[in-house]
């Protein structure tokens, strides 16, 4: 399925309870335009690797995932020739000349796809996420390059592989370390910051069906209070519905300095950080009441 | 073929601004312009946004710029006036208006009534003939938007304190920020309509935050700075790890290794190693707690007690006139905020002048503290070596320097200011290694180094 304009990628992603603004719908339009992979920045828990599942859901994709991690090499990334495999079709070869035997080895049925490589074979429609690639170490960026820019992967014993229908790519990054200039060019730049109240309200109404309304309303307001505290961590929208689901899950239909004591576990997970906001949130309205 | 000359004025002004905009990438812009329907602004500042700016911090320069080149409107229609004195009906008139308009946080028709008001009662007098100014502080000293809080918060609540103020009182300073902005952002489009957007654009592009002086930072700058020490504190974290793992490889782990051989038929292809065992330098650090360079003790303090894993044990030591350990104020978990307000309450600074005197601190600091500094300690003295003309106390200082395993001293004045007045700099430079520390970027790259 096609996107027709950024109004369009808007309405879709609504309609699988992402609500996106103006800057979410225009960029992911234009990374599906124009063929570029999109590099989503922010905090943690603010929906990066979500946007990327709701694209995937809205142009009838199927999601192929490289999740990041310190020590990704290329073996886990792209593809691995399946040693243990070559090594039996070699002890079953018996008096086969060797160059056919290695002829055979180094075919399709020993290749071991990693998610880059499947990504780029598929021809079905495919959104690639390449999750936390800040965690991966940087030498995984220039190996991600090629990929990229131009959509290839260069096995020496079969040779270069071109994708016959470009992924969508996305890739979603905490900002725990820059990345390479060479990767940033090579990508649309969307930052997700933690939303406005009204959002993040529409959110968890979305998300948690059967809330009420001027409790979402609330819940979202308290929130935003509690992130211009200075806190070690701030809560993210996924914390804010899960308070939201805890709160309904207890019955709670008001939110007051009460009510926030006792569920504060749910938004806060810092020691020092619940302290704080006992005293600046909670102490003063029970002083207040 | 106007819109591409605006195109490639725009990319100038970026570049201008210090947002590092590569051919490529202008290119991609021209591509994603003629993806989307230029009709919409905000669709055509998201296509910009995401072709040219990979960096948060460069956001700001961006939205300004893009403002500047790419108007809501033009022209200005609006009958200009006298500023009426505080009282004319029509004043209040304006400020109920506008408080309404608080109230219900309708963007676009608060921006309407901003554009209005500049219209009205911003343009300035003054200049050469037949030259018009505008300016947006008379606007603001009209409307004095801040003194309409009481009156909105009456609105909302049904009593004062609590939580609920908390929430309405959050709103309410949002909103006020943001017609402060609409405002000033309606009388950079009007001077650059009268001059130019190039000679709007200078001067109002802000600086990033992590370049901003630490000296010159205005109170906003000063929270927004701080907000910024735990997430910095989490990258260089981050980087100090993986440049231990990938660094120096430790001693042959031979288990691991004879272990991972029996895959290649006892051939061991590839050797693993024990990791490293990690160098953590016991740090103490001497600031300078008088009111001039208090806030640069503040973000080196709040830096380093942020990354206290990296170092062995971190004693922290602060001084004006008077010299008093402060370690105790920043227990693991304690909260920083409060850490600073007890280290200016309670710790004992002040002698007799408040005035900060180095040479007596340095004195003080090796009677009472000497066994502090031994050869496995880093010394990071931070201050502005300005001694009010009082004594150095240079071979204290230099005796101290020798004993640590290495001295830094941090100066947050700019390096042109050293040697100025009181400023003791290439005394004490002279004995201790002196570095520039002027903002969060030379302030992390010299705790990268020390870690």
């Amino acid at each position: 399925m096609t996107l027709s304009s950024p109004a369009d990628v808007r309405e879709r992603l609504a309609a699988v309870d992402y609500l996106a603004d103006d800057a979410i719908a225009t960029t992911v339009y234009l990374a599906a335009a124009l063929g570029k992979p999109l590099l989503v920045e922010g905090p943690a828990g603010v929906g990066k690797t979500e946007l990327a599942k709701a694209v995937a859901s809205i142009t009838d994709a199927r999601l192929v995932r490289l999740q990041c991690y310190e020590g990704l090499d290329e073996a886990r990334a792209l593809y691995e020739w399946n040693y243990k495999k070559q090594l039996l079709r070699i002890q079953a070869a018996g008096d086969q000349s060797w160059s056919a035997t290695h002829d055979d080895i180094f075919s399709e049925e020993f290749l071991l796809e990693r998610p880059l490589l499947t990504a780029i074979r598929r021809t079905d429609p495919t959104v690639l996420l390449i999750d936390e690639i800040d965690k991966a170490d940087v030498e995984v960026e220039g190996l991600l390059l090629e990929v990229l820019s131009d959509f290839q992967v260069t096995i020496p014993e079969l040779g270069t592989i071109t994708a016959a229908r470009r992924p969508i790519v996305v890739l979603t990054s905490n900002a725990t370390r820059e990345l390479s200039e060479a990767l940033k060019r090579r990508c649309l730049y969307l930052h997700l910051d933690y939303p406005s109240p009204e959002r993040e309200r529409d959110i968890v109404r979305a998300r948690v069906p059967g809330i009420d309304e001027t409790l979402a309303a609330r819940l979202a307001q308290v929130v935003a209070v509690l992130r211009e505290l200075e806190l070690k961590k701030p809560p993210s929208i996924a914390e804010t519905v899960d308070w939201a689901r805890t709160l309904l899950a207890l019955g709670l239909d008001r939110l007051d300095g009460e009510a926030i004591a006792a569920t504060l576990g749910v938004v806060l997970k810092h020691h020092s950080d619940q302290e704080r906001a006992r005293k600046e949130v909670v102490a003063g309205d029970a002083a207040a009441r | 073929m106007a819109l591409l000359d605006r195109h490639l004025g725009f990319v100038a002004a970026l570049r201008e601004a210090g947002l590092p905009v590569s051919l490529a990438e202008g290119l991609d812009a021209v591509h994603a312009l003629a993806a989307i329907d230029l009709a919409e602004r905000e669709s055509l500042r998201a296509a910009y946004a995401a072709t040219l700016v990979k960096r948060q911090a460069s956001r700001e320069a961006f939205d300004t710029l893009f403002d500047l080149w790419f108007p809501p409107v033009t022209g200005s229609p609006e009958e200009a006036r006298e500023r009426p004195a505080y009282g004319d009906p029509e004043v209040r008139r304006l400020r109920d208006e506008l408080s309404r308009l608080l109230l219900d946080g309708d963007d676009d028709l608060l921006r309407a009534f901003a554009r209005q008001a500049v219209g009205t009662y911003g343009r300035g007098s003054g200049g050469g003939a037949g030259e018009s100014r505008w300016f947006s502080y008379q606007v603001l000293r009209t409307l004095s938007p801040e003194t309409l809080m009481a009156g909105l918060l009456t609105a909302v609540l049904t009593e004062r304190g609590g939580l609920d103020e908390k929430v309405a009182r959050r709103t309410f300073t949002r909103r006020v920020e943001r017609f402060e902005r609409l405002v000033a952002e309606d009388v950079r489009r009007r001077i650059a309509e009268d001059g130019g957007a190039e000679k709007a654009a200078r001067g109002a592009v802000r600086r990033p935050l992590d370049e901003v002086d630490f000296l010159r930072a205005t109170r906003a700058d000063l929270a927004a700075i701080r907000r910024e020490i735990h997430p910095l504190a989490r990258r260089l974290a981050a980087r100090l790890a993986h440049r231990r793992r990938h660094g120096r490889r430790g001693r042959l782990d031979f288990r691991r290794t004879v272990r991972a051989s029996l895959s290649t038929g006892g051939v061991p292809l590839t050797t693993h190693h024990r990791p490293p065992r990690p160098h953590k330098p016991e740090l103490v650090v001497l600031c300078d707690a008088s009111d001039s360079v208090s806030s640069f003790a503040h973000f080196t303090l709040l830096l380093t007690y942020a990354l206290r894993e990296q170092f062995a044990r971190v004693r922290a030591f602060a001084f004006i006139d008077d010299l008093d350990e402060i370690t105790r104020f920043f227990a693991p978990g304690a909260d920083v905020v409060e850490a600073m307000t007890r280290m200016t309450r309670e710790a004992r600074l002040v002698w007799i002048s408040g005035h900060s005197d180095y040479g007596r601190a340095f004195g003080v600091f090796e009677d009472r503290y000497a066994d502090a500094v031994t050869p496995k300690t880093s010394l990071l003295i931070l201050g502005d070596a300005r001694s009010n003309y009082g004594s150095l106390n240079l071979e204290t200082v230099e005796r101290l320097a020798g004993r640590a395993r290495h001295a830094y001293w941090l100066n947050p004045e700019p390096v042109r200011d050293w040697d100025t007045g009181d400023s003791a700099a290439s005394a004490y430079g002279a004995v201790v290694p002196m570095r520039e520390c002027r903002n969060l970027t030379q302030l992390a790259d010299f705790v990268e180094s020390l870690a």
